[in-house]
């Protein structure tokens, strides 16, 4: 039989099983090569909370899903093509995620009894064998025993064993969809070379039995090609949210040639902001891991007292924690980043799964009128460039900004087209100047200029001594004050000062379809790839619908009102239970309309657009 | 090139000329603001003393900073012509440790009281000490809410009659020093309102001290607990119930000097001097005995813990140690990465290690 070679134009491939098979790792590997074929691609990876969840059974199953194209890809895929299952739990768990007619790949020695009783199945019940995957493409193979014989000339334990049997898969994989092993190989090296050469001599070992598997075995009558993507053109690299905010923040600090500080505390999804911001001290970095949420936001207001970009990251249980120090920074009207990688909440909530329902704890979630700015990324790739907007607007500001991530966007992974540093925007930091003399007059630091920003006045500098605080102050003097008019003064500067940064960010455009018209999609934050693509589609089925996408939520741009009110339905798709929609009304009485979902997952495809076609449909019954 | 930041550029540029520095008076510390605390209250004393003590810092006013939280005394920043921050409840020590690590050039000081620091922030307190940044932090005990108008604190002894306990505190109180060794502070004193010019002395050692320096000071509240602290600072009772601490000297107190402290073994006991025990048979004080200065900080139950005997309060430097700070630790980490990692090329980073190139 000859093997057929099969282009397409997108495919999607799921990873799944036990948290110890290596998935992310697989998914990850498999990531790398195909970015660097060129194709479009983003990511998806999910797993457990728990770090050693039980080993074979549903809850500990981990599984990493990708979509690659030729054409542009901006969303994981709804559904897989390709379901890897290395065990029992794993395909329990990922099935409905497969499209109908799709291929299982499956680990036969993961449906033994013992694991076929770990994932639940009923006695004596093995759907491999009972018909129950007849609509499905089933490829059984026993991985277990391929990775052994692969392996039998090597001096290797069994455990090593085990581990490797995720590289053969991999292997299996690279044959399955045309990509070269060369990248796989050279990390491998890297990984183990020098200090554990047989395991990576293992490895590539195993690799290689996968992909030559693939070549030998007839089980499967086709290859398939997916082309390069029809990127702008470039050079690239692949990207998480989380890297990428990191990367931001490092970029800010060397562009405004300042100090950074990050106060923080461990916590998940949003740990590796920390991790990587901890390796680039070279850069001026400080980072400090503090006791808790508070001592780390409020060691980051006292590195930004004293003249250095105080940040501090976590996630939206940490955030609450942090809500009085943020206030404070908000009344010392100091520079501060405040990063919330938000997960689904309420409470502890599901840590590693993804949500959009911290906009409300971001906007008003403190005591009092505590004004600040909220920026939110769209895409892993562009959490970059909304970092390094929050560090600008906060350094030309003096004022805190909250960056909404998320956990989808901050695990996930895409190409990204990098800058070059000189392409990036100059931030300019002017401090208070010293002064000197006999009998100066008091220093007033809540003098302002016409922005109302007040000048950051730094320890260290001659003549200009002075005290701030958390409790009410004159305007000008900075003196604590209980006078009535003044706070009502105080309130309304902090509110026009966080408004007037609309004049310092850009006007909102419309990210798909027409300046006016019958619908406009608003969405914030992680669900851009999904709502284009809704959009594009619904757009191609004639229907009259536009996108526009914020990345300012507080101030909104100065042109958003307008442009809402062209349009005759305005619809906001969130993971969420309606919070922007909410915004939008009482801000612009405009009568939006809420579509939302909160399973701890991203919106999918064709699932939004039934939603979205729902609320339009909704609206013209109501009107009838 | 090694990264050089704005920030960096200002300290060199900003510079005191120490050698040069104007004299300046004590009054010349205290700033334009009315100071608001009950006549009468043992924050006033302080207050001078801080001022007092300033000129001899050999700083420029513009580099010293200080830092409170809520409470009474943490309105002292306002009344300092130095930087200041008037922060949040409890929160002192993380914010000055914030500042401290990102500049070391700066001397900080944290104001305190027994609510902000042994309730609310007693964590930051702890890691504050065990971090060993190197900050003066000046805890005003008065064992009692002030600002709150008259609660227990967690200083307040057993059985307080406060508004919050109208039948007695049942809280076992903290002991504020055996907390800071516990932490393995590195500078752990006492002091008391009522004795300026030993207050003052301390506030100067917890300047010298390179490291946390955690000085509790004896603060009388007039209003809601006049007289707490009676027993020490009463000139009748102060020689008999209080002990001065000095290194290397002999453990002596008493209206005549006739009592002193001698240790059998590990267990302290108190003897009058005269035929049987002299000087020579006392227990030498020592700063960089931890186990010792343990012991010394057990003299706060009205019996030491484990003996029938009643021990005078020791006041003075129980600990003083010499350990690498925090942020002297940090910076080198610093320094270390700029030296040997080469060039911070912002291109290569944004890079990273794997690209490919569209046409
Ligand atoms: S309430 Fe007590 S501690 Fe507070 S200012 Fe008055 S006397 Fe001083």
């Amino acid at each position: 039989m000859s093997i057929k070679d099969q282009v397409r134009e997108e495919v999607t491939i799921r990873f799944a099983g036990d948290s110890g098979d290596g998935m992310q790792l697989t998914g990850s590997l498999f990531t790398n090569t195909t970015a660097l074929q060129g194709n479009d691609l983003r990511t998806l990876p999910e797993f457990p909370a728990e770090i050693r969840a039980p080993q074979g059974t549903v809850a500990g199953v981990s599984s990493f899903q990708l979509k690659f194209g030729s054409n542009e890809v901006l969303t994981p895929g709804d559904e897989c093509d390709v379901l890897v299952a290395m065990n029992s739990a794993a395909l329990k768990a990922n099935l409905s995620l497969l499209k109908k007619g799709g291929i299982i790949i499956a680990n036969t020695a993961g449906f033994d009894k013992k694991n076929l009783s770990l994932a639940r199945y009923p006695d004596g019940v093995n759907p491999l064998d009972d018909g129950s995957l007849d609509n499905y493409t089933l490829i059984r193979i026993d991985v277990n025993r391929l990775v052994k014989e692969a392996l039998s000339e090597m001096d290797i334990s069994y455990k090593d064993q085990e581990r490797s049997k995720n590289m053969f898969v991999l292997g299996l994989l690279y044959w399955m969809y045309n990509r070269p092993m060369e990248s796989t190989i050279s990390f491998l090296e890297k990984k183990f070379g020098a200090k554990k050469p047989e395991i990576a001599e293992a490895n590539v070992k195993v690799l290689k039995a996968g992909y030559f598997f693939g070549e030998t075995t007839e089980i499967f009558s086709s290859r398939v090609t997916v082309k390069q993507a029809d990127l702008e053109s470039g050079t690239y690299r692949n990207i998480t949210g989380n890297e990428a905010i990191v990367l931001g923040m490092v970029a800010a600090a060397r562009k405004s040639n300042m100090p950074m500080f990050l106060g923080t505390y461990p916590i998940t999804p949003a740990s590796d902001v920390l991790h990587g911001l901890a390796k680039h001290k070279k850069f001026g970095i400080t980072t400090f891991q503090a006791e808790d949420e508070i001592a780390a936001v409020a060691s980051a207001i006292g590195a930004s007292f004293g003249g250095s970009i105080g940040v501090t990251s976590s996630s939206g249980p940490g955030i609450a924690l942090k809500g009085e120090a943020i206030g404070l920074a908000v009344m010392l009207e100091l520079p501060l980043i405040v990063i919330n990688v938000q997960r689904a909440g309420p409470s502890t909530g599901m840590p590693t799964k993804t949500e959009q329902a911290d906009l409300m704890q971001a906007v008003y979630g403190r005591n009092g009128e505590s004004p600040l700015v909220v920026v939110a990324p769209q895409s892993p790739a562009d959490c970059f460039m909304a970092a390094f907007d929050a560090v600008r607007v906060a350094l030309e500001h003096m004022i805190p900004v909250m960056l909404l991530s998320d956990g989808y966007i901050a695990n996930g992974s895409e190409p990204w087209k990098f800058p070059k540093s000189n392409d990036l925007p100059q931030i300019n930091v002017e401090f208070a100047k010293a002064r000197s003399g006999d009998d100066l007059e008091p220093y007033k630091p809540y003098n302002r200029d016409e922005r109302l920003v007040r000048k950051w006045a730094i320890p260290g500098t001659e003549g200009i001594e002075h005290r701030v605080g958390g409790l009410e102050k004159e305007d000008g003097t900075g003196n604590v004050s209980y006078d009535p008019d003044n706070h009502q003064k105080m309130t309304d500067i902090r509110r026009d000062k966080r408004n007037l940064v609309a004049e310092n960010i850009p006007l909102q455009e419309i990210d798909q379809g027409t300046e006016s018209g019958e619908v406009l999609v608003v969405g914030w934050g992680g669900t851009y790839g999904t709502i284009r693509t809704v959009v594009h589609q619904l757009r191609k089925e004639g229907m009259d619908v536009s996108h526009a996408h914020l990345r300012f939520i507080n101030p909104f741009p100065k042109n958003f009102g307008e442009m809402l009110s062209k349009y005759d339905q305005v619809i906001v798709p969130e993971i969420n239970d309606g919070q922007l929609v909410r915004l939008i009304r009482s801000e612009f009485m405009v009568p939006a309309k809420a579509v939302n979902k909160v399973k701890g997952r991203p919106f999918g495809v064709s699932e939004l657009k039934e939603m979205i076609k729902a609320a339009i449909e909704e609206k013209v019954a109501s009107e009838s | 090139m090694s990264v050089q930041t704005v920030i960096d550029d200002f300290i060199i540029k900003n510079a005191a000329d120490l050698d040069n520095l104007p004299e300046y008076s004590g009054k010349e510390f205290a700033s334009d603001q009315d100071v608001r605390w009950c006549p009468g209250c043992g924050d006033y004393t302080i207050l001078k003393q801080v001022q007092n003590a300033m000129p001899e810092l050999g700083l420029a006013k513009k580099d010293i900073v200080f830092i409170s939280g809520i409470g009474c005394s943490s309105r002292f920043p306002y009344y300092m012509d130095t930087f200041g921050m008037h922060s949040i409840h409890g929160r002192a020590p993380a914010i000055a440790t914030g500042l401290k690590v990102s500049r070391s050039d700066l001397s900080v000081w944290i104001i305190t009281g027994d609510g902000d620091s042994l309730s609310i922030g007693a964590n930051h307190f702890a890691q504050l000490l065990r971090r060993n940044v190197n900050v003066n932090l000046l805890l005003f005990n008065n064992q009692i809410y002030g600002l709150t108008k008259g609660q227990y604190s967690p200083a307040s002894p057993e059985g307080s009659v406060t508004k919050s306990s109208p039948y007695g505190s049942i809280d076992h109180p903290f002991n504020p020093l055996a907390f800071s060794l516990g932490a393995n502070g590195t500078f752990v004193a006492r002091a008391m309102d009522r004795d300026p010019k030993h207050l003052k002395e301390m506030i100067l050692r917890s300047h010298q001290h390179n490291g946390a320096s955690m000085l509790e000071i004896y603060q009388n509240c007039v209003v809601f607990n006049d007289g707490a602290f009676e027993l020490f600072t009463d000139k009748k009772s102060r020689p008999t119930e209080a002990i001065y601490l000095e290194d290397g000297e002999p453990l002596i107190f008493g209206k005549d000097k006739n009592k002193g402290i001698r240790l059998d073994g590990l267990r302290p006991e108190v003897v009058e001097l005269g035929d049987q025990f002299s000087k020579d048979d006392l227990w030498v004080h020592d700063e960089k005995d931890q186990t010792k200065a343990y012991l010394l900080s057990r003299f706060f139950e009205q019996n030491a813990a484990g003996s029938e005997e009643h021990f005078p309060r020791p006041f003075g430097v129980l600990y003083a140690e010499d350990k690498q700070t925090y942020d002297d630790g940090v910076n080198m980490q610093i320094a270390h990465a700029k030296e040997t990692q080469g060039e911070a090329d912002l291109d290569a980073l944004l890079e990273g290690n794997e690209t490919w190139e569209v046409k």
